[in-house]
């Protein structure tokens, strides 16, 4: 039984990836999806909500700081404590630690540029709502594109954070290796994407849409999507 | 309003002559405008006129000869110079918008702000024609980076630009980079966007209907770049720091709030039309969108939103603030727009109306404070036009006589290879251009690096756009006429080396000071040059921007006619990279050398610290068979790779097959004789050719397509191994040809 309820894309004014994250999923995944106007009161009967990409507010200030006070952003919290699905792609991710919603700061990359390259990732948990398509220890290629991915948590918080389980993605060498040169942005130990403890919020740096069609390289972003695709049509 | 009034406003007093010298116009041109307007002008007026009649918006030193260059052709939507940016055709309803700008001297004072308001420059003249901005590429010079201040206008400038196009939104993933002492303190960045817009909701900028409001909307208006297009009409000189007010600040945010709102009022009725408020702002905008539809305008400065309370009315017209635009729309639909503005938070306030008589007014506190026929300030109305003093520059011949077979090699073909792949002109630009999103929109098929060309997929269709700029200022110095017409040859080429047919061109004229006759020659031989050449590819000029006094304390940079090529291919899925692709391989020499093609080499300067040498002519016939004949083996997937011979010859070409992919790199094992000249074989940069691979099993069907389009063709050796070896002549491990290639700049960068 397929879901009518429509995957939501939040688009703030500065948000340069919601296109790409709507063409995902209605173009590629054919399923329906719907954007929704940071000064909407509510989202809807969403069945899951991405917070793309970009610059939501210009960013002037620090990543997403402006962005968690966006009239929407209640209704996403709300959301989330019910346990809907909530996925925040790069400017998306730093928006989720703004907002509390996921632990952690977005510093800016150990190098002081943006960076804008294919990296790879190891998959760290296959038994997510976000990565059930894939197998643990799998190793994808996709981009990055970013100032500010420097995850950053006290010694002590990355240890309760690797002890409950909630890194999803690592950056690694082609082979997998969780290696200093395999770390793009100087983030604490190589972590590229976290997931919240409930399990239905998740944030990543790298840009899973970018290698989901086929044209555009080897797509081994779209199996992120279409685990979300088949959560919410309840396979 | 009576004489006594008239006097008490210091905005009307009448200007001196020595006050127009002083903003940049002569004095038969101050004494033309007195003809103009049967009177002195006010202080006012002498500052739009002395804006818009400056070499950046009038062209008044360039506009004759740019009329000679082809402008149509069946596939152009506008005639060059007619709107912000060239039109093309692409088919099944889509046209492509594009054109290349420059922004020289406001990078060369301040290079982050410069380059990126040069950006978002470029972006506008895109946006304002309704079409989304879909990828950007720069064409940059730079002194060497061996020197600070280029390393801290290098690293600006790329900031610069990093900053606002992944901001702003669009993949910036394509251009070139050469590095030259010629540019030492005034470095070329010029800026290429390329948009698409379905052909029914192109938006144009000729005003029309009388009484239809005018609205300005953005950015408020403050006293950044106030003269920006005077200053951009000067040499520079060690005073330049004097000149920062000039260079304005950029919002790539405002910006992209800007791009949006305008594409959402594009698909209603209720816009008329619309222009962005580059230079000469708000004076370029409202007097061209006027004169083009044959209208007059009053304008209010009362109600022009202001950063700061009391700026005279010459300033609010001369402000370069940046992400503004101005638009006319249909009155009794004003509602419209100003929800559309309103919904993407951004000013847009009425500040004026449509008139029958032709006459720019601007009117403050109740003060007519300028009072223009429009079109006598335009370029193709009333601006003046020139034709300069050229001639010859004497040393040409005597560079032209210099043979580079008469000297003798200083080191061995290995080692000269291993250093040119180290020069920065050769070396990898990763450096560069890991700083900008090449991917956003997800559109683009072949980033920077990986092709001859940038490709991206027009959205929704199978259609590909391949870009590339290309010129070298090394030819253009040694022969301005056959440099640019090679420009244009390596343009076309790399456009069909991903597969592409080059389809049409844009440029950016970067030269010294045009009163100056010799500057002047390359002027217009380059012109020539370029003429020629888009003639015999049948790709029309539709545009682009002229950058003249590019000299520091009177020494002129190399003249460099910037060639911006645009290429379209019916299925975006087969575009070409330049890298090896696999093991045994077939790779082949597509075309042959009919020179030394040293005249002018990198090898030349990097050796022998020459630049000089007669260049080899294009064989305009075998060109355009060249491109046929890479376009369809493309189309017919026979390709694996191609990557055309140019800066450093087929050594370099071959090398940089081998280790462009850098995560997999192939050796090469080539066998062809270097007698009768090593050093020509190895490094001259004869035009009209290209290395490809293809798999050993399609060897018959490219001898046959090279047959059928009267392409000269060779096998050089297979691709393999790790080693590039070419037999008796070097040996060399690939791992070390790409640590120097990828570790050039940014050594250069740490240090």
């Amino acid at each position: 039984m397929l879901s009518k309820q429509p995957i939501d894309v939040v688009v703030f004014p500065g948000s340069n990836c919601d296109h790409d994250a709507f063409d995902i999923i209605g173009r590629m995944m054919g399923h329906p999806v719907t954007e929704v106007w940071h000064q909407a009161d509510d989202i809807g009967n969403a069945a899951a909500v991405i917070l793309p990409g970009g610059f939501s507010y210009g960013d002037y200030l620090r990543s997403g700081a402006v962005a968690r006070f966006a009239p929407v952003m209640d209704s996403v919290v709300d959301f989330a404590k019910n346990g809907g699905p909530v996925l925040g792609i790069c400017n998306g991710f730093q928006i989720l630690t703004e907002a509390g919603m996921l632990p952690g700061v977005l510093m800016r990359n150990s190098g002081l540029r943006f960076i804008c390259r294919e990296i790879y990732l190891r998959v760290e948990r296959d038994d997510t709502i976000f990565t059930r398509r894939y197998i643990k220890g799998q190793v994808l290629k996709i981009p990055i594109a970013h100032n500010e991915g420097n995850f950053y948590l006290p010694e002590d918080q990355l240890d309760e954070l690797e002890a409950n389980n909630q890194v999803v993605f690592r950056y690694c060498d082609r082979k997998g290796n969780v290696t200093p040169e395999a770390n793009p942005n100087g983030a604490a130990r190589n972590i590229a994407g976290i997931i919240n403890r409930e399990g239905n919020v998740m944030g990543m740096m790298p840009h899973p849409e970018r290698r989901s069609d086929p044209l555009l390289g080897k797509p081994d972003g779209a199996d992120l999507f279409r685990s979300l695709v088949d959560h919410v049509n309840g396979r | 309003m009576n004489q006594v009034e008239l006097l008490s406003n210091p905005a009307v007093r009448p200007a001196s002559l020595e006050e127009a010298k002083a903003q940049g116009l002569t004095a038969d041109e101050f004494a033309h405008i007195h003809r103009i307007l049967g009177r002195t002008p006010n202080v006012t007026e002498t500052a739009i006129y002395s804006v818009m009649w400056s070499e950046h918006c009038s062209y008044k030193n360039s506009i004759l000869e740019l009329k000679t260059l082809p402008r149509s052709g069946s596939r152009l939507l506008a005639e060059a110079g007619e709107e912000n940016a060239g039109l093309v055709d692409i088919g099944d309803g889509w046209a492509v918008a594009f054109k290349i700008e420059s922004h020289n001297h406001p990078s060369a004072v301040e290079p982050f702000q410069g380059a990126a308001t040069g950006v978002g420059g470029i972006l506008r003249d895109i946006f304002t024609m309704g079409a989304r901005p879909l990828l950007i590429l720069n064409s940059l010079r730079f002194g060497p980076l061996t020197e600070i201040r280029n390393r801290f206008l290098f690293d600006g400038v790329v900031r610069g630009i990093a900053h606002y196009g992944n901001c702003f939104g669009v993949p910036t993933a394509g251009g070139e980079v050469m590095f030259d002492p010629s540019y030492n303190g005034n470095p070329l960045v010029n800026a290429m966007a390329v948009g698409v817009v379905r052909t029914n909701k192109i938006t144009r900028n000729k005003a029309k209907g009388v009484g239809n409001p005018v609205f300005y909307v953005g950015s408020r208006t403050g006293r950044d770049g106030i003269h920006g297009a005077t200053f951009a009409s000067e040499e520079l000189s060690e005073d330049n720091e004097s000149k920062r007010p000039s260079v304005q600040v950029g919002d790539p945010f405002a910006e992209k709030l800007l791009l949006e709102a305008t594409l959402e009022l594009a698909q209603t009725d209720a816009l008329i039309a619309i222009q962005d408020m580059g230079a000469a702002g708000l004076t370029c905008s409202s007097s061209e969108m006027s004169a083009a539809g044959g209208m007059g305008l009053d304008l209010y400065l009362d109600k022009v939103p202001l950063r700061e309370a009391d700026m005279h009315p010459w300033e609010i017209m001369l402000s370069e603030s940046q992400e503004r635009m101005l638009l006319v729309a249909e009155a009794g639909k004003e509602d419209q727009v100003l929800s559309i503005f309103a919904k993407w938070n951004l000013e847009c306030v009425e500040v004026g109306r449509l008139t029958a008589d032709g006459n720019l007014r601007v009117w403050q506190h109740g003060d007519l404070v300028a009072n223009i026929p429009a079109d006598t300030l335009v370029l193709g109305g009333g601006a003046p036009q020139y034709r300069r003093e050229s001639e010859p520059p004497a040393e040409l011949d005597e560079l032209a006589r210099f043979d580079p077979l008469s000297l003798t090699a200083l080191i061995d073909p290995g080692t000269a290879l291993l250093k040119l792949l180290a020069n920065p002109d050769i070396a990898s630009k990763k450096w560069i251009y890991e700083q900008y999103d090449q991917s956003v929109r997800t559109n683009t098929k072949l980033e920077a690096g990986r092709g001859d060309a940038a490709v991206v997929r027009v959205e929704g269709t199978l259609k590909g756009l391949a870009a590339s700029t290309d010129c070298n200022g090394r030819y253009v110095r040694i022969n301005p006429r056959l440099g640019t017409e090679l420009a244009v040859a390596e343009a076309a080429r790399n456009v069909a080396c991903v597969g592409a047919k080059p389809v049409a061109v844009t440029n950016c004229l970067n030269f010294g000071n045009p009163y100056k006759p010799k500057i002047y020659h390359f002027f217009r031989e380059a012109i020539a040059g370029m003429s020629r050449a888009c003639r015999e590819l049948d790709t029309p000029v539709t545009g682009g921007n002229v950058s003249f006094y590019n000299e520091t304390n009177g020494e002129p940079v190399f003249p460099t006619p910037v060639i911006g090529m645009l290429g379209l291919m019916d299925d975006v899925s087969r575009a070409i990279p330049s890298s090896f692709r696999s093991s045994d391989d077939d790779i082949f020499l597509l075309g042959s050398a009919s020179g030394h093609g040293l005249g002018g080499s990198l090898y030349l300067k990097a050796f022998h610290n020459t630049v000089a040498g007669a260049l080899t002519p294009v064989d305009w016939q075998a060109e355009r068979y060249l491109i046929e004949l890479l376009v369809e083996s493309a189309s017919k997937k026979i390709l694996r790779s191609a990557h055309d011979v140019s800066d450093g010859g087929l050594a370099v070409t071959l090398a940089e097959c081998c280790i462009i992919d850098q995560e997999n790199p192939i050796g090469a094992h080539v066998e062809m004789s270097t007698a009768g000249s090593r050093t020509s074989v190895l490094f001259g940069e004869a035009p009209g050719r290209v290395v490809v691979s293809i798999k050993p099993e399609y060897r018959d069907e490219l001898i046959y397509l090279a047959n059928k389009h009267g392409v000269p063709l060779r096998q050089l050796g297979t691709t393999g191994g790790v080693r590039f070896t070419w037999k008796d002549e070097f040996d060399l491990p690939v791992s070390a040809m790409s640590d120097l290639f990828y570790g050039a700049i940014p050594k250069l960068m740490a240090t």
